[in-house]
C-alpha cells in the first residue's frame, strides 16, 4: 500500500502557500505508506539553456559548513563545465543546483567532483525530495511548507518490491520535469527492465514503478504525449497502479483496468487535487464545493496549464 | 474525550448525542457508540472523510453522519440504523450483520462487501465492485453502479436502479441482481431470466423500503447464475 497526494493549481491563487496545502495531505496518507515519502514541486522556470538540479550529497560533513561546501562544489563544476553553475537552495540532505541543461556532461562532472552525490531529479521547473522516513518528519526537515510553485506530487512509501532507501522512495523523475509517483505493483517490471535495457535504458533500482517512469520517458522522449505514455504503460506492463505522472505543464492520473488501488480526484475553478483517500484532501481551501469524483478503471485524466 | 453532547430527550425516545469528529478520535466516537443504550439517537458531527465510523455496534441505534465519510462505515454492525448526509469511500458496510445503512450521496468501491443481513441503500452512484461476495442483505444503489458488481455474490439481493458497468454479476451463485437501466456487459457466468410475479414484489418492497421513486418494480432485468461454473454436485445437501 502506499498514498498519493497531488495538487495543480489552475489560478495564481495558492502558489505562495503550495507547500502549505500539500503538507497535511502528505502526513494524512502516513496510515498508508509511513516508510518513505517524497515530492516533486514544479515553480517558475529557470532561464532556458539550464535546469535545477536536486543533488542529494550522502557525505556531507556534519562538522562543516555545508553552504560553504556547496559553494565550492559549484565553484568546481563552473570550472570544468564551462558555464556557470549557482547554488539555489541548500538542504539538509544535498543543494538544488542551477546548471547547464547538458544533463550528461553535469552528471558526469558531478560523479567526478562527488562520488558521493546522486541528481534525484531535473527540469527546468522541477525540484524532487526523497527521503525515508515518517512523512512529516520529512516535510519538516525539508521545510516544504515554505515551498511556492504552481504544481506538486507527493507520496508515502509502504515498500512492497523492493528495498526502503532513499534511492527507492518516490517520486521516480528519469527526464526533464518528469516525475511518476505510484501506489501499487507492477508484475512484469523484470521484463520491461530488460527491453529498456536493451535500448540503452538503465535503471538505477530495481524498483518497480521506476520501470514505468523510464518507460514514459521514452515515450515522452519519442514525442508522445504523456496521454499517449500512460497508454503505453497500460499496454506494455502488467499489474496494480494507480499513477500520477507529471510534467511541467501536464498533470495526469490512470488506474488500471482493475480499478485495485483508490483515487480521489477533487476540482475547484482554483485547482485539481488527486488524493489516494478523500481524507487526505480534506484541508484543501474551498474543497466543499469541489466536484469529486474517482477515475473508472483504465481511464487517463490529463490537465494542462 | 472530546465532546460529547447530550440534548434534551424527546419523550418517549431515549436521548439523542452529538459527537464531533473534529474533538474527537475515531476510536473515541466508536468507543461512545458501544456506551450507548439501545434506542439512542446520535449525530456524528464533522467526519471530513474520517474512516471507520460507526462499526461493529450491536445495539439498535438511530446514527446520523452529517458530512462525507471514509472508509468501511457501518462495517460489522449487527443493529443499528445508520445515514451518511454526504459520500463515503470504499467498503461501506463491509460485513453488516443486520440494519440499515443509508448514503445520501455516492460510495466508492466495495460498497456492501460480504455483507451477511440487513439493508444498504446508496441513492447516487457506487463504483467498482458493489456486492461483492453478498453473502445475503440487501443492497438497493440508486444510480449506477462500477464494474464486477455482484461479483460472486452468494446470497442476498442487489437491485440497481440506473445503469451496471462492466462484467456485472460474475461467478454468482444464489444472489439475483435487479438492473433498471442499461447493462454494459455481463460477466462469467451471469444470465438475464425471466422476471417472475415474485421477482417483481421482491424489488416493489425493496424500492419502498430505499424510497426510490424511479425504479419501476415491472421494469427491471434480472440477472442470476446460469449455474454453468456455479457446480457443487459433489456438496450437495451441503451448505457453502
Amino acid at each position: 500500500m502506499c498514498g498519493i497526494v497531488g495538487l495543480h493549481l489552475k489560478t495564481e491563487r495558492h502558489r505562495e502557500s503550495l507547500g502549505r496545502l500539500l503538507s497535511p495531505m502528505l502526513d494524512c496518507l502516513e496510515t498508508r505508506g509511513p516508510d518513505s515519502a517524497g515530492l516533486a514541486i514544479y515553480a517558475e522556470p529557470v532561464p532556458e539553456g539550464f535546469f535545477r538540479y536536486s543533488v542529494r550529497i550522502d557525505e556531507l560533513d556534519p562538522a562543516a559548513d555545508t553552504k560553504a561546501e556547496v559553494a565550492t562544489l559549484a565553484l568546481e563544476l563552473s570550472q570544468d563545465l564551462g558555464s556557470t553553475v549557482t547554488c539555489e537552495r541548500i538542504r539538509p540532505d544535498g543543494a538544488v543546483l542551477i546548471a547547464s541543461d547538458q544533463v550528461e556532461a553535469v552528471t558526469s562532472r558531478l560523479a567526478e567532483r562527488r562520488p558521493d552525490a546522486t541528481v534525484v531529479g531535473f527540469g527546468r521547473h522541477i525540484e524532487v525530495v526523497k527521503d525515508v522516513g515518517r512523512p512529516r518528519d520529512i516535510c519538516r526537515r525539508h521545510e516544504i511548507e515554505n515551498r511556492t510553485g504552481y504544481q506538486g506530487v507527493g507520496h508515502t512509501r509502504m515498500a512492497t518490491e523492493s528495498a526502503v532507501t532513499t534511492d527507492h522512495s518516490h517520486p521516480f523523475a528519469p527526464n526533464a520535469d518528469l516525475a511518476l509517483v505510484h501506489n501499487g505493483s507492477f508484475s512484469n517490471h523484470a521484463t520491461v527492465r530488460r527491453r529498456l535495457a536493451q535500448q540503452g535504458i538503465n535503471c538505477v533500482t530495481d524498483n518497480d514503478s521506476e520501470v514505468a517512469a523510464r518507460l514514459i520517458g521514452r515515450e515522452i522522449d519519442s514525442g508522445a504525449t504523456l496521454e499517449t505514455a500512460l497508454k503505453t504503460v497500460g499496454r506494455d506492463m502488467d499489474g496494480f497502479y494507480t499513477l500520477l505522472v507529471t510534467t511541467g505543464r501536464e498533470f495526469a492520473v490512470v488506474r488500471d483496468s482493475f480499478a485495485c488501488k483508490p483515487l480521489v480526484v477533487a476540482e475547484t475553478d482554483e485547482y485539481v487535487a488527486v488524493t489516494s483517500e478523500y481524507i487526505a484532501m480534506t484541508s484543501l481551501p474551498g474543497i466543499e464545493l469541489a466536484r469529486v469524483f474517482e477515475p473508472t478503471p483504465g481511464e487517463i485524466h490529463v490537465w494542462e496549464r | 474525550m472530546g465532546t460529547v453532547t447530550d440534548t434534551a430527550p424527546e419523550s418517549g425516545v431515549s436521548s439523542s448525542v452529538e459527537l464531533d469528529c473534529a474533538a474527537m478520535s475515531t476510536r473515541e466516537v466508536n468507543a461512545a457508540l458501544h456506551a450507548l443504550p439501545a434506542g439512542s439517537r446520535v449525530r456524528i458531527l464533522n467526519p471530513r472523510g474520517r474512516h471507520n465510523l460507526a462499526v461493529a455496534l450491536d445495539q439498535e441505534l438511530e446514527i446520523e453522519i452529517a458530512g462525507h465519510a471514509g472508509y468501511f462505515i457501518g462495517g460489522l454492525c449487527d443493529g443499528p440504523s445508520i445515514e451518511v448526509d454526504g459520500f463515503v469511500g470504499w467498503s461501506l458496510a463491509e460485513n453488516l450483520m443486520s440494519g440499515t445503512v443509508r448514503v445520501r450521496g455516492n460510495a466508492s468501491e466495495c460498497c456492501g462487501a460480504t455483507a451477511h443481513g440487513g439493508l444498504i441503500v446508496v441513492h447516487g452512484d457506487t463504483s467498482s465492485r458493489a456486492g461483492i461476495s453478498l453473502k445475503g442483505a440487501e443492497l438497493a444503489v440508486g444510480g449506477d453502479v462500477g464494474h464486477m458488481s455482484g461479483f460472486m455474490a452468494q446470497a442476498g439481493t442487489i437491485l440497481i436502479g440506473g445503469n451496471a458497468g462492466d462484467a456485472l454479476g460474475d461467478s454468482l451463485y444464489e444472489a439475483v441482481i435487479y438492473v433498471a437501466g442499461s447493462i454494459a456487459s455481463l460477466g462469467s457466468d451471469a444470465q438475464v431470466e425471466d422476471l417472475t410475479e415474485e421477482d417483481v414484489a421482491r424489488v416493489r418492497s425493496l424500492v419502498e423500503r430505499a424510497g426510490f421513486d424511479h425504479v419501476s418494480p415491472e421494469n427491471v432485468t434480472r440477472v442470476a447464475s446460469a449455474k454453468h461454473l456455479y457446480n457443487f454436485d459433489a456438496l450437495k445437501e451441503q451448505k457453502y
